[in-house]
């Protein structure tokens, strides 16, 4: 089998698999965020944790529980790292010093998990297993949780509550992450992929480190996280052994976020209002796989740092899937793609990650764009804007307007310091357009909480921990509560009703029309900054 | 009409548009601010680095301000000219005030809520107030400009009188209702000039988005300088400001204001007076619009449909009569009659020398009959409570009034000859106009004190898509109610006391001038013409500013994929040679690119000035249409476009020294 052939056969079965459980998997997913009974277990979190499961919250409440939540995330992160030379399993892999602690917390906090550090020396499986992972899986169920507040939202008419954030947060972990990721860490042990306690096994006179790596490795993908438990992340044989496991992980990149399209249409009452999100996603996703394949198979580049484990196709749908989805696990190093190819790799972050985008982030992403286009588009149909019912004033564009601008802002104040740093120099590995491209590509990987690295540029100075530490936070939290304020504000207005005057949002209309706002938004934002970088190097 | 733009208006408007420099103007408007603090930067830089190019951007990126200004001095300018106009009828007026025991003559301005004045025929009345005693014709043409008197009385739904109008017969007692400076013609001048101007809701949520995308601009341009010094190609303060200037959307950054003083502008001039902005807003979101049937729907006065013969007259004899009765009856039920006369019976509609001799009786509120008295001959024709009729006229009259037509009895010398009746004809067009307005999406709905019957048979014939029979106030009031519980915007017009509350409660409610004050008070515009079907129209201006604002954003947008294309080769060319591609326009030198596309940002908001002034086209379609069809226009448009008007200014730029 060719190559082609190969990678035709892949995605031919990616999206097979994705389309079976589209339907199921979806409607399950609205049941979880709709329903009224609560599971034995989940009582008995909330009485431990004092939640009263049937008191819903205003959308400032709901904002405040996920940010202290998440603060505290931070925190007790941040000690478990500090204090690792206590922990059991940690095999002298000391105290994480503090500005990498700090930033790895805010990472995997942010559901970012990039990482400034080599798991192998620096990580104890005590913190990869109680810290990292824990937030992998919660830091996902609060992505999911924001998108549920939003799509209520739309859905409620003159109401001020939004839900509960707790229950939205236990639901989402113990009804659709634990268990699913539960049975893909042992299908992925069926593969090949490590479980090892241990700190590495010796071949040959020479010790490979190993890890708790399945378990780890299906949240990673089910989460959008991306965090590795090695530093090769899913490159490594160890955490991606071979074209199933690839195939599988892939799936799991993107199983949530596309049904979610599905639980939207569901909840708001008319499905084919989630086909269409569907549609612009993967018309997106579709066109960016075409352009990242299409650039490594035409590179004239060496082979340098190039993945020829999964070959071209299988490189570039693991790439093309990962940024789309703010996922950032990787199985071949982007640095070493070509300009067009590592350049399609950064405008899928550029577009805000919504193509199919994170777990949850992708929809609130895509329905805060909606909102924008929708906006335009009542103007030019002649009618005070609404979309799915609600008109879209003053306060409604406010609050969309401050979540897309949170994502360019710290990302070019970002990269724009760090470009003209004197240390910088030191931490590229390349000079020029290329050099630019990844400094880019680690703000814009940190501020649209990707995670993926470009891997050219060294982050492990001051500058850059903090900074994209910082772009990491503002990046995520930003928008989570101007989500949750527009929310709020969708929900106190009473329905409009459909009328001969609305203009559908089901149709292909709709579709092109948030298409191309986009790859306007994006383009318009980011074309000055990658002419220089990718624009350049592609042009060469 | 005045609704077409002249180039005149811009060097008239010249002065008012050099006023606006000044930053307490500025500051208004986020997007032209930050064009204004450029151009400053830019001049700054220019004096201390003179050189063609330097002064060149300078100069244009002030010609952008300007023009900006200008778009809204002209659009101002109209408003000032109709607010003139409208204040040389508000001469100071002298009122004859009504006191104990007799009146006091006193200044109009000097009159308070609830005095009563007297107003004599060839008198001004002095302020807006309600008739509470006598009848008389009033000249309005100084208001809205229908230079045919109408009839203002106490009591009844003709009640209201406007300050500056000219009593032309009979004597009046007003009761003033509104304190000096807030009348009618007051508020229409601050209204006109803009002075009263807030920004609509819409058109605060768009400046909103408008500034996000230039906060957006402007984080994408800074950040650019540092990105350059790593590349080694840093820019001047120059460059720069030309290409932010450039990328925010100064075309509707320009043009907003104006366009919503036009929109304002545009109903005066249809003689309608929204109280607010919003108002008009509302008008394009209209989902429900009640009309009433007559005079909306159908004539307000009724045609002539069937001569009905008694007592045994044959028609002919009753022919004869009816044409007589109405050969000099000028009210449109008159003429009717007499077209049915020529149309059905042949007759002629000119009067013989004989008949000429006739002496005509004009319709009094006393007698209620009008007719003629030709040689001893006492021709009347009028209602049947001003007749004696027997129970054979009384049945057919009753039937007629059952089936919502007016009967009209015909006599002779006190001899009853028989009946006209005066039907609803429903208006020419109105047919189209409600499929017009159901692809635009709105449901009309027809409301008539007529019985079930009657009004399903004319709602059938107009088109309308419902209707309301047997309506009371009240059932008006309950149907406003029910379609706004379910989300939607109802529209209405109305003129009596009794139409008020429901006035107010609808999202617009548009008063007829003739109308009460109540009436007038409780709707947010009033129609100085008094034409119902107007409504129609305001929808289609309010669908029009909206249109207009999203069109040019769009437009706005647009436009910045070809200014990219133009100025980053240009700024870049130098360090990476392949960024030369990008320039598709072959502009000649990057001096020469940039200064093209500065131009043509600024040139193209005075293309676009009388687009803002007149509004986009507006045809009635569905929403998707409308969108397909404006997103082509306005997007694809505004994409192509730039290329080739950079181009052509390229061409004429670069042959000056020192830029080509």
């Amino acid at each position: 089998m060719s190559s082609t052939v190969a990678g035709l056969v892949q995605i031919g079965l990616l999206i097979l698999a994705l389309a079976v459980v589209y339907r199921p998997f979806g409607d399950y997913m609205g049941r979880v965020y709709t329903g009224t009974k609560h599971t034995r277990v989940e009582r008995a979190i909330y009485r431990v944790a004092r939640i009263d499961p049937e008191s819903e919250q205003r959308w400032s409440t709901y904002a405040l529980g996920v940010l202290g939540f998440s603060f505290v995330g931070v925190a007790l992160l941040y000690v478990l790292q500090r204090v690792q030379s206590l922990l059991p399993f940690a095999y002298d892999r000391g105290a994480v010093p503090p500005g990498m602690a700090f930033n790895t917390a805010i990472s995997f906090v942010t559901n970012t998990n990039w990482q400034s550090y080599v798991p192998e020396t620096v990580m104890g499986h005590t913190v990869q297993m109680a810290g990292l992972t824990v937030q992998n899986f919660v830091s996902a169920a609060v992505g999911m949780a924001v998108a549920v507040a939003l799509v209520r939202g739309f859905v409620r008419s003159k109401a001020d509550r939004l839900g509960n954030f707790w229950v939205d947060l236990v639901r989402g972990t113990t009804r659709v992450l634990l268990p699913i990721a539960f049975v893909f860490a042992i299908v992925l042990v069926a593969t090949g992929v490590v479980m090892s306690l241990k700190a590495g096994v010796s071949v040959d006179g020479q010790t490979v480190a190993t890890a708790p790596v399945a378990s780890q490795e299906a949240i990673k993908m089910l989460g959008t996280n991306g965090g590795g438990a090695l530093n090769a992340n899913s490159a490594h044989p160890f955490e991606n052994p071979n074209a199933w496991s690839n195939l599988i992980e892939v799936f799991l990149i993107l199983v949530i976020p596309v049904s979610l399209t599905r639980t939207f249409g569901t909840m708001v009452g008319n499905r084919r209002q989630g086909y269409v999100l569907l549609g612009v996603m993967g018309a997106l996703w579709s066109a960016m796989l075409a352009v990242i394949w299409a650039a490594e198979a035409s590179g004239l580049r060496p082979l340098e740092g190039k993945e020829i484990r999964f070959g071209i196709p299988g490189s570039a749908l693991f790439a093309n899937a990962t940024t789309g989805t703010s996922t950032g696990a990787v199985n071949a190093m982007h640095d070493s793609f070509t300009g067009l190819g590592g350049g399609g790799a950064l405008l899928n972050m550029l577009f805000g990650e919504m193509t199919p985008g994170g777990v949850g982030t992708g929809l609130y992403s895509i329905l805060v764009m909606a909102v924008i286009a929708m906006f335009l588009a009542g103007l030019l149909v002649g009618r005070t804007p609404e979309y799915l019912g609600k008109k879209l004033g003053r306060k409604e564009v406010t609050a969309a307007a401050v979540s897309i601008l949170a994502m360019p802002t710290v990302l070019l104040i970002g990269a724009g310091i760090a470009a003209v740093l004197p240390s910088t120099g030191a931490a590229l590995n390349n000079p020029g357009s290329h050099g630019l491209s990844e400094i880019l590509y680690a703000y814009a990987s940190a501020s649209n909480n990707n995670g993926s690295a470009f891997a050219g540029i060294t982050v492990t100075n001051d500058w850059f921990q903090a900074s994209l530490a910082v772009c990491m936070a503002l990046g995520r939290f930003v928008p989570i509560v101007a989500v949750l304020a527009l929310a709020g504000f969708l929900a106190e207005q009473k329905k409009v009703p459909v009328t001969a005057g609305t203009l559908p949002t089901t149709g292909p209309l709709f579709g092109s029309l948030l298409t191309g706002s986009i790859v306007l938004v994006a383009a318009l934002t980011f074309v000055p900054a990658l002419a220089l970088g990718p624009i350049a190097e592609a042009l060469q | 009409m005045t609704g077409v733009f002249h180039p005149r208006q811009l060097v008239k408007s010249l002065p008012d548009a050099l006023r606006k420099f000044h930053p307490r103007y500025q500051l208004r408007n986020p997007v032209m601010f930050v064009v204004w603090v450029g151009s400053l930067l830019v001049t700054v830089f220019a004096v201390a680095e003179p050189s063609g190019f330097t002064i060149a951007v300078a100069v244009w990126l002030w010609f952008t301000v300007l023009f900006a200004n200008l778009a809204e001095a002209v659009a101002e300018g109209r408003g000032k000219a109709q607010a003139e106009s409208l204040r040389r009828t508000k001469k100071d007026s002298v009122a004859r005030r009504l006191v104990e025991g007799g009146e006091e003559r006193v200044s109009g301005t000097e009159l308070r809520i609830g005095d009563l004045v007297v107003v004599e025929a060839g008198e001004v009345i002095p302020g807006d107030g309600d008739v509470v005693e006598g009848i008389a014709t009033v000249d309005e043409s100084a208001i809205t400009g229908e230079s045919a008197p109408v009839i203002r009385e106490s009591g009844g739904d003709r009640s209201a009188v406007t300050g500056g109008t000219t009593v032309l017969s009979d004597r009046v007692v007003v009761r003033i209702t509104t304190k000096p400076g807030e009348s009618f013609v007051d508020r229409m001048i601050a209204l006109v000039e803009g002075a009263e101007r807030q920004k609509t809701p819409n058109e605060i949520a768009l400046t909103i988005l408008l500034s996000t995308l230039t906060i957006i601009f402007m984080l994408a341009v800074v950040a650019l300088q540092p990105f350059a010094i790593y590349s080694g190609g840093e820019q001047s303060v120059i460059v720069l400001t030309a290409l932010l200037v450039c990328l925010i959307p100064t075309t509707i950054g320009a043009l907003l204001s104006a366009i919503g003083i036009a929109g304002m502008d545009r109903l005066v001039q249809r003689n309608v007076l929204a109280k607010s902005g919003r108002a008009v807003e509302a008008a394009g979101d209209i989902d429900t619009l009640l009309l009433d049937k007559t005079g909306t729907i159908t004539w307000g006065n009724r045609r002539a449909t069937e001569f009905i013969p008694v007592n045994g007259t044959s028609v002919d004899v009753l022919v004869d009569a009816v044409r007589l009765s109405s050969l000099a009856d000028g009210t449109p039920e008159g003429r009717s009659v007499v077209e049915l006369c020529v149309e059905r019976y042949g007759r002629s509609a000119e009067l013989t020398e004989h008949e000429k001799t006739g002496e005509f009786v004009p319709f009094t509120a006393q007698t209620r009959m009008s007719g003629i008295d030709l040689g001893g001959r006492q021709i009347r024709k009028g209602a049947a409570s001003a007749f004696a009729i027997t129970d054979e006229v009384r049945l057919i009259v009753d039937e007629i009034s059952a089936e919502g037509g007016t009967p009209l009895v015909v006599a002779e010398d006190d001899v009853v000859l028989g009946v006209i009746r005066l039907s609803d004809v429903v208006k020419p067009g109105m047919r189209e106009r409600f499929a017009e307005l159901r692809a635009m999406g709105i449901r009309t709905v027809m409301v008539t004190g007529d019985n079930p019957l009657t009004a399903k048979a004319i709602a059938a014939e107009a088109g309308v898509d419902d209707f309301l029979a047997e309506a009371k106030p009240e059932d008006k009031m309950a149907l406003i109610r029910q379609e706004q519980e379910g989300g939607k915007l109802v529209a209405m017009t109305g003129d009596g006391t009794n139409d008020a509350p429901a006035l107010a409660q609808a999202d617009v409610g548009v008063a007829m001038n003739t109308g009460t004050s109540a009436a007038k008070e409780a709707g947010n515009m009033v129609d100085l013409d008094s034409d119902p079907t107007k409504l129609i129209e305001v929808v289609e201006i309010g669908k029009q500013l909206l249109i207009t604002r999203g069109a040019l954003t769009t437009f706005s947008i647009a436009n910045d994929l070809a200014k990219y294309f133009a100025i980053l080769p240009a700024m870049f060319a130098a360090i990476y040679p392949q960024l030369g591609l990008l320039n598709i326009m072959g502009l000649a030198t990057p001096r020469s690119a940039i200064l093209s596309a500065v131009i043509f940002n600024a040139l193209v908001i005075v293309a676009l000035i009388p687009l803002a002034l007149r509004g986009v086209r507006y045809q009635p379609a569905s929403a998707a249409a409308l969108l397909r069809r404006n997103l082509l226009i306005y997007g694809v448009g505004g994409i192509v476009t730039p290329f080739a008007g950079i181009w052509l200014i390229d061409l004429l730029v670069r042959l000056i020294p020192g830029i080509g």
